[in-house]
């Protein structure tokens, strides 16, 4: 039974993001923090961005999260540095759904747009 | 034969498919499955006998009252309750919790207490808070200790004279620890305090007998014992719900109404405001009728059986944390795999068709307690197999390092 090989759960993407993410942890001169928590689920996600002259110059994230959830903070950190606050704050579910190359079912949105949101809510 | 075997052919949606898989149902303690009794009994009511309760005079009214109230003796029955007035029908566990709430927190003073305990559920923490709320009145909690149980010592520490009441569930919806009801409620009561249950994970699993448990109220819900959404019960002990204040107003609740006061109807419906949910009255006759078909002692031993098994088969397997009780505990299992986000491990079940919970389970401080945002849950009724535990510890055992 155990031999029958099943197909992945989730993207290539998101999977590798989820066992190695490349921008978990502590952003040193942060200048805008916020974080918030999944109702459904308790997950708690915090994005820490550094602003130079307006824009995203690095950007960090830290939490308890899925691997959905994960993958969306991390690939986000990625997608800003370098765009203007407006431009980052402007990044939706589908930018970073097309980037992590994956339909995700209703019932776990949330897992993506969580990041997304405490994102917008670091930028003001 | 095994009570699933017994019991499978009469629950119509366990003959479906999951991702092209045979459904394996773990998520009872959410929410059970039903019994095509209970789906005939309610279809056949909306065919036949469906009008509004208690003022309707013409056959149908008559007989909607009749089987709405027949409900009302069925539970009083299967609860061991003393009297018919003792049974309110409510929309559910949390509603139920609510309506004491609600009149107890306008009686409450500054300096008052609630005693809750850590491993409540949200439904039995947030109506207390909100009963609490500008009013001066402490919440204070019983911790748990050891596997999950609930530290006696502490709780005879806390029941003091200023504690009002005492919240606490018969059965934890995570680790499946059974209290000991009618010890907490002997010790709330010896310093004067009120006690309510919540059994909303105990109703659907164990014999029950209020007479025994001797609480003041006991709160649960008709749709994890078998019967449909949107309904619930409120035990109340006749003195103590006879000095309930009614929080709520409506039609079924009053004896005379002027435009600016009102008197109260009698119990049980002074506390029913609004036409109840009818149809769901019967469908919890059916399921109850069904559950005493099969017996509560049996229904007990079955899931029992399961739940050790499930505990020991899950914990044999490398990088899984199985949490709650070894032994002598309820049919739910709550279980981490190492590398494995529950909200991830549940997915993964699902693809196979097995249906588990995951996430905080409406318990978030007993969630901090065992240091994790969620875990995994699988739960059980008497439709579930050994064979289906088995299929759970062969997935979970599959999963590997990481989704």
């Amino acid at each position: 039974m155990s031999s029958v090989t099943r197909p992945a759960l989730y993207s290539e993407m998101i999977r590798e993001r989820w066992r190695r993410p490349r921008f978990r942890g502590e952003l040193p001169g942060a200048t805008a923090t916020a974080e918030d928590v999944n109702p459904l689920c308790g997950d708690r996600v915090r994005m820490q961005v550094k602003l130079d002259g307006g824009r995203v110059s690095a950007a960090r994230f830290a939490g308890d999260s899925c691997a959905i959830c994960t993958a969306s903070a991390d690939v986000l950190s990625e997608m800003v540095e370098g765009r203007s606050r407006a431009e980052a704050a402007a990044l939706g579910a589908g930018d970073v759904l097309g980037v992590l190359q994956a339909d995700v079912r209703p019932t776990r949105m949330r897992c993506v747009t969580l990041p997304i949101t405490v994102l917008a809510k670091a930028l003001g | 034969m095994t009570l699933d075997a017994q019991t499978r052919g009469d629950f119509p949606i366990l003959e479906r498919t999951v991702n092209g898989r045979p459904l394996v149902y773990l998520d009872s303690a959410a929410s059970s499955q039903k019994p095509r009794t209970v789906i005939e009994a309610m279809t056949r009511y909306y065919e036949t006998s469906h009008a509004n309760v208690h003022r309707s005079i013409h056959t149908l009214g008559e007989e909607a009252t009749e089987l709405y109230e027949l409900a009302r003796d069925r539970v009083q029955r299967f609860i061991g309750a003393a009297a018919r007035e003792e049974v309110v029908f409510t929309r559910g566990t949390t509603d139920a919790i609510s309506i004491v709430a609600e009149a107890i927190g306008r009686t409450l003073k500054p300096g008052d207490e609630i005693l809750v305990t850590d491993m409540e559920h949200h439904s039995n923490l947030v109506p207390w808070q909100v009963a609490a709320r500008d009013r001066g009145v402490r919440i204070r909690s019983v911790p748990l200790i050891g596997e999950g149980t609930l530290d006696l010592g502490a709780a005879e520490r806390l029941l003091n004279e200023r504690t009002r009441l005492f919240a606490f569930a018969h059965v934890s919806n995570v680790l499946g620890t059974i209290n000991p009801v009618a010890d907490l409620v002997a010790r709330a009561r010896r310093v004067g305090a009120l006690s309510l249950v919540d059994g909303a994970q105990a109703v659907p699993h164990l014999p029950l007998d209020m007479s025994v448990l001797e609480c003041d109220f006991y709160a649960f819900s008709a749709h994890k014992m078998l019967g449909p959404t949107g309904l619930g019960v409120l035990y109340g002990r006749r003195p103590v719900l006879e000095a309930l204040e009614p929080a709520r107003g409506g039609s079924e609740m009053i004896k005379e109404v002027w435009v600016d006061r009102a008197t109260w109807n009698d119990l049980p419906w002074r506390l029913e405001p609004g036409t109840p949910p009818i149809a769901e009255t019967v469908g919890l006759t059916a399921a109850i009728e069904y559950l005493e078909k099969l017996g509560m002692e049996r229904v007990r031993e079955h899931e029992q059986a399961l739940a050790t098994q499930a505990v020991e088969v899950l914990s044999a397997i490398p990088g899984v944390r199985v949490y709650g009780p070894r032994r002598e505990r309820a049919a739910v299992v709550a279980f981490a795999v190492d590398g494995w986000h529950p909200h991830d491990v549940a997915a993964a079940l699902d693809a196979e068709g097995i249906a588990v919970r995951a996430g905080h389970h409406c318990a978030q401080p007993l969630m901090r307690w065992c240091g994790v945002v969620g875990t995994s849950r699988a739960s059980f009724s008497v439709y579930n197999s050994s064979e289906e535990v088995a299929l759970l510890a062969h997935a979970v055992a599959s999963l590997g390092g990481a989704p």
